[in-house]
């Protein structure tokens, strides 16, 4: 038969770990909240009056590069240092925040040379496969097409 | 200058705060203070930040300054510690000359090996103390891929860690792990000492002194923020010419320069 009434249980109990298991966040968060606040005397506390914390809305800062826009500290003229060179201008336009899209365009391969790659393609892999004989022919006509014309060197009868 | 300076002492005499709007550009001496733009209309002139009607007068409206080198905080206002110029952009600062390099974060130096002491060298840069700087912190440094780098080396690097208290760090790699051109700078050259603001000044985007350099040879500069720069051209003599005419440029006036640029480009 159905209790009538729940059963009360002691907030000791209702304390304990095991019990609070089933309890969602929030419930947990605001018991954990009640529990800091209960100050028993033997917690130790300032008796002074809230002190009103001094927000300092100065920041000090001590380097120059925020002060002037300064160029990139290597530096070099009539190519005598090319990578110097190419850093130079990749450093004072990062600076400037310009975008580099140029050099993308500049490294992506274009589609005639993709063509012109795959067309000796089937040369190359049919080098892979080939016997070690063959190979020579290969390397021969690599300046024209690629084909393994050669006919197979047979047995020569001797003539009597 | 001398009546800047009486002007300058007139204020200390007086020991009232300026607005540091009114002295942008005008020379400061140490121990002055100086108002941000807001406290002024609080410290106006006699009642006239009272009748002004706040509804919340303890709640300004605050806005983030930022004070720069030769500037120092002291309660709400600015205290200054260097002579020189002030001048404002983003932040305030003070346009000061000095020769003694204080190492600070984010600058890029020229160092010198002075030891090797298991996994980190110790690299003069001109400071109080000689920096520390790990073998690790090379581009594609690795335990058994050691940098090649020996006592009496010069190092292009920048500052990790830099401040009073503790000795500074350097390392020859930024935060994404690339060189950009930081680490052993190369054979020959010639390395010299100038003021920290003469490298400011050639450092700066319209410099008129490196456009000129640069066309007359080719040749390899490169500039530490402590006051040391290393230059390099193809023979010992174009080299020394460079080296002579950066120190010199400083207490030059542009007609000297010019006469001689022209000279030089002649011969």
């Amino acid at each position: 038969m159905a209790a009538e009434h729940k059963t009360k249980l002691s907030k000791n109990l209702l304390r304990m770990k095991f019990m609070q298991r089933g309890l969602d966040l929030e419930t947990k968060q605001q018991l954990e909240e009640e529990e800091k606040k209960i100050i028993s005397e033997e917690h130790w506390y300032l008796d002074l009056p809230e002190l009103k914390e001094k927000e300092s809305f100065i920041i000090e800062e001590q380097s120059f590069s925020f002060c002037e826009d300064l160029l990139y500290g290597r530096m070099s003229f009539r190519g005598f240092n090319p990578e110097v060179e190419k850093l130079m201008l990749q450093m004072n336009s990062k600076n400037k925040a310009k975008e580099v899209e140029d050099e993308t365009v500049e490294l992506d391969v274009s589609d005639e040379e993709m063509a012109k790659r795959y067309e000796t393609l089937v040369g190359t892999i049919g080098k892979k496969f080939a016997k070690k004989r063959d190979r020579a022919n290969y390397e021969e006509a690599e300046n024209g097409n690629i084909k393994p014309n050669k006919a197979k060197k047979m047995f020569l009868k001797p003539q009597d | 200058m001398a009546e800047a300076a009486a002007i300058a002492a007139e204020s200390l005499a007086g020991s009232k705060a300026r607005a540091a709007r009114t002295v942008l550009g005008q020379v400061v001496l140490p121990g002055e203070e100086l108002l941000l733009p807001e406290q002024e209309d609080a410290e106006g002139p006699g009642g006239a930040g009272e009748r002004l009607l706040r509804l919340n007068p303890g709640a300004r409206s605050r806005v983030r300054v930022v004070c720069g080198p030769g500037l120092r905080r002291s309660g709400d206002r600015l205290l200054v510690t260097k002579c020189g110029r002030l001048r404002h952009k983003e932040l305030y600062w003070v346009d000061s000359q000095q020769k003694r390099y204080v190492p600070v974060k984010g600058d890029h130096v020229i160092g010198i090996v002075t030891a090797k002491s298991g996994d980190i060298f110790k690299v003069d840069v001109g400071g109080s103390e000689p920096a520390s700087l790990s073998y690790l912190a090379f581009e594609g440094a690795t335990k058994r891929n050691r940098p090649n780098v020996q006592v009496g080396d010069l190092i292009y690097g920048q500052f990790l860690v830099a401040n009073k208290d503790m000795e500074p760090e350097m390392v020859c790699i930024d935060s994404c792990g690339r060189a950009n051109g930081m680490g052993v700078i190369g054979q020959d050259g010639l390395l010299f000492k100038v003021t920290l603001g003469l490298i400011r000044k050639l450092l700066a985007p319209d410099c008129e002194i490196i456009q000129e350099v640069g066309k007359l040879y080719p040749l390899e500069i490169v500039f530490g923020m402590n006051g040391r720069i290393w230059v390099k051209a193809k023979t010992i003599q174009q080299t020394l010419i460079l080296a002579n005419i950066l120190e010199a440029c400083e207490h030059m006036t542009t007609d000297q320069r010019k006469q001689i640029f022209s000279r030089l480009a002649e011969s």
